[in-house]
Formats: structure tokens, sequence, C-alpha cells
């Protein structure tokens, strides 16, 4: 009896470990084929032009992903990401113009962290749920943002600022450069860390988490604070590129942040899914844009596009969830 | 075809594959109107597949299902609620949130809503009325499901299938969740409906219960029909035999094990409406049980001893000496583990490997500034895989693939890892198989043989007698008796848990 059923077992995995191969390996396949068809579209697409284009883009909604993967995958979510990043590079602006470029660019990450110790005491210790304190906070804090300089966009950044929208390091671009080194950072955390681990614990049972002896009110808000830090970097990337501190940036970031992070296969029930995945959902959509960019697609149907790969990525999720 | 015999519902030469796994292998299975026909088998044997397809979730690769004569083809649960077939899962299909009569009338709202889809409440309140008194079920329609009790919920589950007009009601493990008095409701409702006409699939593993209850039982084993017996012609031990395959020794396995120094002592405990004036000392070597009937208050005993839910007044010690626990932290950093009720909920992170899993109480010991030693977890959870018999094919899977035994097998590697030296079981065997339960028994046996004090609740009397040493009875939130084992039984004990 025990071999049979050992023998039963032992081939359902194998078929199971297939399964989720399957899906690991069909992103960058997608990516391949996608690629293949913007490249047959207009041959500029391959250019190392292009691909330094596309690692400025896709470097802003890849940094602020890996804030929004961590904090789903703790069992929460960040809908006011794009205004801490509107909030935060608009104060280091501020602040630089003032006092300094490492001044302000210290401020910054402080002003991101902070939010998310706000917004993470909230949801944590006041038991609001995450999704009702980051979609109020995204709009107070956007008001915030725009009271800060009465609307008016911040100018006259230090030059020297410039760098790390423009540098380059080694023929890679400064800010896809920080973003490699975001998700190889996150990705190690993720596996090898003990708040990583924690955080998988915590997204995946809250109530197994919490009998295990997990403090799980601080680990919510440390992701929270990882967030909001995540999304000051990824303002403060931004601000370096448009040479300005302007109060609207980061509309829809965080839409598009969890977007990524559902293509990549995090799971929005938390404890599910990994920073490799958000990777190339990231990629995915950078690409997207920027081949329909090249083909000239309108920005309106390009926003038909994303919302129809979100619904189609979570189908896929769902569908294979199910047998 | 001809329907003689008067089956109402026949299963033929079923077969159920999955990715790389047979489930069913040409079974056969057969109902009579009014039958109570019970379904017996441990954990993977099949019988929650063979009710899936019965009930339409699943399709079948080869079989036919005959309904009162007529193949019929299933192509989702609809169909084949439509075709009388009812399923009572052990997660009912209620939405809390909503009362009584609007669960009942779930999906059937078009029979009380004449007007432009406007619901006649007052229609519905009454005819609910009528429906749960034809069953005597005393319930009040407007009650919000969510505050009903489990066992309530279940009878309104069963209440559903009858306004449904089943003709078949699969129950899957009803007994789980009800006291010995509720099941004797239960029992006395599944008369009333086998009175009716109506066919009962009864899957439970409390063999005690299916000779109460059953006409007929059939054996699951790995996916075939081992045999279809007359519940008259057919005793226990062979229906052991039946399911696992060989005869099982005497499941328990006590042993004497010598009893050492007070280990964990509580003084009145007290937590308000909930938890009155509990005492009680645990030593070394020792399994103390702790019964009662649902709601007498052992789990919240066990949550408050273990410092995951607050108390009022108390006092804790261990070793003799006095310790704060107001929360799992502290009590893991003395030596408490807690095994829960819910091992999905509670005892288990599904989505997380099984070695994870492992580790998860005492993650500390593995990590240096901040990083795990991954190779270490490895090592840690293999040795423990082969200590205590887990089976998985390997320590990446998930323990949501995992069977109920081995998953609670993981649960208590996690706590044996954390260096508890104090159990809390709470319902330990819930759910397992035979063949997993007395691995269980062995493991606490283990665990005593070694030092360890192990505090046993369940509310499976015949358990508690087989494996405690003492036993606590609690009632409305206190201990009302104290036995040795050796001079006590069951009707002692029940006696005790009614006060």
């Amino acid at each position: 009896m025990l071999t049979s059923k050992m023998r039963n077992t032992e081939i359902n995995q194998k078929n199971l470990n297939n399964k989720i191969d399957w899906r690991s390996a069909i992103l960058p396949l997608i990516i391949i084929l996608m690629s293949m068809l913007f490249y047959s579209v207009n041959n500029n697409f391959l250019s190392i032009y292009n691909f330094q284009n596309i690692t400025r883009q896709v470097s802003v909604l890849a940094i602020i992903a890996v804030g929004q993967s961590l904090v789903i995958i703790c069992g929460g979510i960040d809908l006011s990401q794009g205004s801490v990043m509107a909030l935060s590079s608009l104060i280091a602006a501020d602040f630089m113009v003032k006092y300094g470029m490492w001044q302000g660019i210290l401020t910054g990450l402080i002003v991101g962290a902070f939010i998310g110790l706000i917004s993470g005491t909230i949801y944590a210790k006041g038991k609001v749920p995450a999704f009702v304190v980051t979609l109020g906070g995204m709009t107070a804090i956007r008001g915030l943002t725009f009271l800060y300089t009465n609307g008016t966009p911040v100018v006259g950044l230090p030059a020297s600022f410039k760098f790390l929208g423009f540098g380059k390091i080694l023929g890679v671009p400064f800010p896809g450069a920080i973003a490699i080194m975001i998700f190889i950072f996150a990705f190690l955390f993720s596996r090898w860390t003990r708040t990583g681990r924690y955080f998988y614990a915590i997204g995946g049972n809250e109530e197994t988490a919490i009998l295990s002896g997990i403090n799980i009110s601080k680990y919510k808000i440390i992701s929270f604070v990882i967030s909001g830090i995540m999304a000051a970097i990824s303002g403060l990337i931004l601000t370096a590129r448009i040479t300005s501190g302007q109060p609207t940036i980061g509309e829809g970031m965080a839409l598009q942040a969890i977007a990524a992070s559902v293509i990549g296969g995090i799971s929005l029930k938390g404890g599910r899914g990994g920073i490799v995945g958000t990777f190339f959902g990231v990629l995915i959509l950078a690409i997207i844009g920027n081949g329909l960019n090249l083909m000239r697609v309108s920005s309106f149907t390009q926003m038909v596009v994303n919302g129809s790969i979100v619904i189609v990525a979570v189908f896929f999720d769902v569908y294979y969830k199910k047998d | 075809m001809t329907n003689d015999k008067n089956f109402i519902l026949e299963v033929k030469n079923v077969r159920k594959e999955f990715p790389g796994v047979l489930a069913l292998d040409d079974v056969n299975f057969d109902l009579k109107a009014g039958e109570i026909h019970a379904l017996l088998g441990e954990n993977g044997a099949g019988k929650s597949t063979l009710i899936k397809i019965i009930s339409g979730v699943y399709k079948a690769e080869a079989g036919e299902i005959i309904i009162d004569g007529q193949k019929k083809i299933f192509n989702n649960p609809h169909e084949a609620l439509n075709n009388g077939i009812s399923t009572i899962y052990q997660e009912f299909n209620l939405v809390p949130h909503m009362n009584v009569s609007e669960n009942v009338y779930l999906g059937k709202e078009d029979v009380i809503s004449e007007r432009f889809g406007i619901l006649d409440r007052r229609k519905m309140k009454n005819e609910t009325k009528e429906l749960l008194n034809s069953i005597n079920l005393s319930l009040n329609p407007n009650e919000i499901v969510k505050g009903l009790g489990i066992a309530k919920q279940q009878l309104l589950s069963i209440a559903k299938a009858i306004f449904r007009k089943a003709k078949v009601i699969i129950m899957d493990e009803p007994s789980a969740v009800l006291t010995a008095k509720e099941f004797e409701y239960l029992l006395k409702l599944i008369r009333g409906l086998k009175s009716e006409g109506i066919a009962i699939i009864y899957i439970s593993h409390r063999i005690e219960e299916i000779f109460q209850i059953a006409d007929r039982v059939t054996v699951l084993r790995n996916g075939k029909l081992i045999g279809t017996n007359k519940i008259n012609d057919i005793d226990i031990d062979q229906l052991i035999k039946m399911m696992v395959g060989r005869r099982l020794e005497e499941k328990y396995h006590k042993a004497t094990v010598k009893i050492g120094s007070d280990l964990f002592e509580v003084e009145n405990i007290n937590r308000k409406n909930i938890l009155k004036n509990i005492s009680f000392t645990l030593r070394e070597g020792e399994i103390l049980g702790i019964t009662g009937l649902v709601g007498a208050g052992k789990t919240e005993l066990a949550r408050a001893i273990f410092g995951a839910d607050k108390i009022d007044s108390g006092i804790i010690k261990i070793k003799n000496e006095v310790v704060e626990i107001d929360n799992p932290s502290n009590a893991i950093n003395n030596k408490i583990s807690f095994i829960p009720e819910d091992r999905k909920n509670g005892g288990l992170v599904l989505e997380m490997s099984v070695k994870h899993n492992i580790t998860l109480a005492n993650l500390n010991q593995l990590v240096k500034m901040s990083v795990i030693n991954l190779k270490k977890e490895k090592e840690i959870a293999r040795e423990f895989k082969g200590k205590l018999s887990i089976k998985t094919p390997n320590l990446e899977r998930k323990t949501l693939y995992l069977s109920g035994g081995n998953q609670q097998k993981v649960v208590i590697a996690k706590w044996i890892f954390a260096d508890a030296r104090i159990f809390i079981f709470d319902e330990a065997t819930r759910g397992i198989d035979i063949g997993a339960k007395v691995e269980v028994y062995d493991l606490i046996m283990d665990l005593v043989k070694q030092g360890a004090g192990v505090i046993f609740i369940s509310s499976e009397f015949e358990e508690i007698l087989g494996i405690c040493d003492r036993i606590l009875v609690m009632s409305k939130g206190r201990v009302t008796k104290e036995f040795n084992v050796k001079e006590t039984d069951k009707e002692k004990i029940l006696k005790a848990a009614i006060i």
C-alpha cells in the first residue's frame, strides 16, 4: 500500500513540477515572441539605443514593482505608491535646491520611509485593511504634494543630480543599474533572509504566522516602509530624468506595479509568487509599452492593452490553480 | 434500462485520472432509496473523488452514472443538484453574513420573487419556518448564519438540501464538528430523511458511528473498491482490515512512562465569560487529557495558556517558576507549543514547502546576521522527514499537497524543532485516517518518553481514554472533574461534561 501511494504522489509531483516550470518558462517565451513581433514591425526595436530607452523607462516601474510585490507577498497592497513617489521626490527636490543634492536625496528617502511607517502602522495595528488605508493615503498624500509647493514645480536642481537620470555605468543607464541591483537584493532578501521568509508566512497564513511566534505587525510595517522607500527611489530617478520636481508624477504607477506583479505570478492573496516573476512582469509591460510606441500606437489604445493584459494574466493564474 | 431493486443511484466502472494519479480505478457503487450507505477509506482512498463525480464537480474518464434508471452526464454541480443530488461538505455552502431564510433560498430566489424580481420576504420567512419545523429544527429565519454554532449551520445545510428536493444527500464527515448530543439529533434527522425515501451517502472516519447508522458500507482503498457489505454482515476488525489492508494492532500503544516532576502549572486562569478559575498541573512524561463537549472552552484554554488570547488573571508556572506568557512568542521561548485544531489555518502555511514549515517556529536557530542557512535547513527537514516518516516526494513540496496525516506530522515536526517541552494538541487526529492516527499516537508517546509533557485536547472520549494518564473534563469554561484514567469511563466523562 505504501509503495503504490508513494508512486502515485511521486508521479503527481513530477507533473506538477512540470506545471510550475511551464509557468515560469512561459514568461520569457512571451518576451521573446513579443520582441520578435515588434522587431518585424519596426527594426529599431532591437537597437542598443532602444534598449537603453526601455531600460530608462522600465527602471521606475521596476523599482516600484519590487516594493509592491513585497507588500503583496506579505498580505497587503499599496495603492499609494504613486503619491508617495510624488511627495517624497518633490520634498527631495526642494531640499536639494535649498541644501544640496545629497541632503535632498536623503530627505526624499526618509519621507518615503516615514509615509510607509504611518500607513503600515494604521494597517497593522489599526487593523484597517491595506486597500483602504492606501486608497485614502493615495488621495491625501497627493493633496499634501500639491499643497507643498502650491502646485508649482521645483526647478533649478543641482547639475550633478542629472547623473541619476542620464548617466551610464558600463553602458548601462544608471537607473537600470539601480533597478537591477534592487532586483538582486530583493530576490536574495525574499529567499535568504528571515524577514523575507516571514513575509511569505504572514501572507500565506496569518494565523499560522501568529501561532508560530512571528510578530506580524512588525513585519507588515516593515513591508510598507520598504514600499515607501522604493517609491521614493523611483521618484528620485524620475525627477532626475525630467530635471524638476513635479507634483503630478506617479499617477497610476501603483496599479502598473500591481499589474506587473500579478503578471509575474504574485498572488494577490499573499504568500505566493517571487521577485523573479515580477522582473518578467515588468519587462513584459515595458516591452509592450515601448513596442507600441515605436508603432505609434496612441496612448489610449495602450491603456486598453495594458488593462487587458492584467485580466488575461490573472485569468491564466486562476485557470492553472483549478485542477 | 430497468431499475430493479429500486436503486436511486448507480455508479458503474468509474475511472478518474489526474495527472499521473489514478484516483478511481473501475469503481462500482450503488444506492437504494431510503438507504444510508457509508463510505469508508483512508485519506487518499478516493472517497472524496467519488462523491465529487457523483455531485458533478468532476467528470470521470470512464464509467456511468445512473439516476433512477436513467443514464446521466453531469457537466457541473448545478446539473447534479437539479437531479436531486446534494452534498453537505465539511465547509458548508452557507453565506455567513446572510440570514437563515436567505441561505435556504440561495440560488432559488426566483421561487419567491414574482414581481419584478423583488423578493417576497414574508413568504420566504414563512416557508423557511415551515421547512425547519418539518425537521424539528428551531431556528429564527432572520438569524444571521455567522452567529449560529457550527452544529446548527450544518443542520441548516441539510435543511437546504431538503428544500432542493434532494433524493440523495451526501454527507462528508458530518459528525466531526458535533457534540455527542448534537450527533444524536443528527441521527434522528437522518433517520427521518430515510423514512421519506431520501438516500444518504455517509462519509466518516468514525467506524463506531457507521455501525450505529448505516445500512451498508463500502470500503475504498487506493482508488479501488475493496468491498460493499450489509452492516450486519461485517465487524469492525474486518472493516479496518479492508481499509488498511493489514490487521491493526491495538491502536494506542500505551506504554508506561516514568512520570517526573512538575513541568507546567496553571493557577486560576480567568477570562471573562469564557474561562473560570482553571487550575491544573502537568508533569514530565505525562499525557494530560482535556475533554468536554463543543463549546466547553477547551480550545480557549489552550489558546490562553499559549498566549494567543489575553486572560484577565491567572498564573502560569514552568518548573515552579512563574512566567509571563502574553503572546505566542513568549510561550515558544518557554518551550510551549500549540498544535491547533485547524492545521490549515494555524498549523501550517499551505503555500509553503514542507521544509519551510518545519523551521518556521524557530527560524532564529538557523539565522546568522539575518541570513538563513538554507543548507542546514534542508538537512534538518530531511532529518524530520525520516524520523517522523513524513510521506512527501521531496522537501520542497508545498504542504498543501500532503495528506492530512502527513500535514499533521509536519506541524509536530515544527514544534519538535522549536525545542518544545510542553505540547498542547488540540484535536490532533481530526480528519486523519486510521493509519496516520496511530502514527500520531506513537509520536506523542515518543515525546513523553523523552520527558516532555503533553496536553491532549479531544472530544473523542475513546481516544482520551486510550492515550491519557489523567483527564480533565471541562464544561462551560470550567473544569468540572479530574480523573485518573484508570478510574473512569465514557459515561463518567460524559456526565462530568454536561454539568
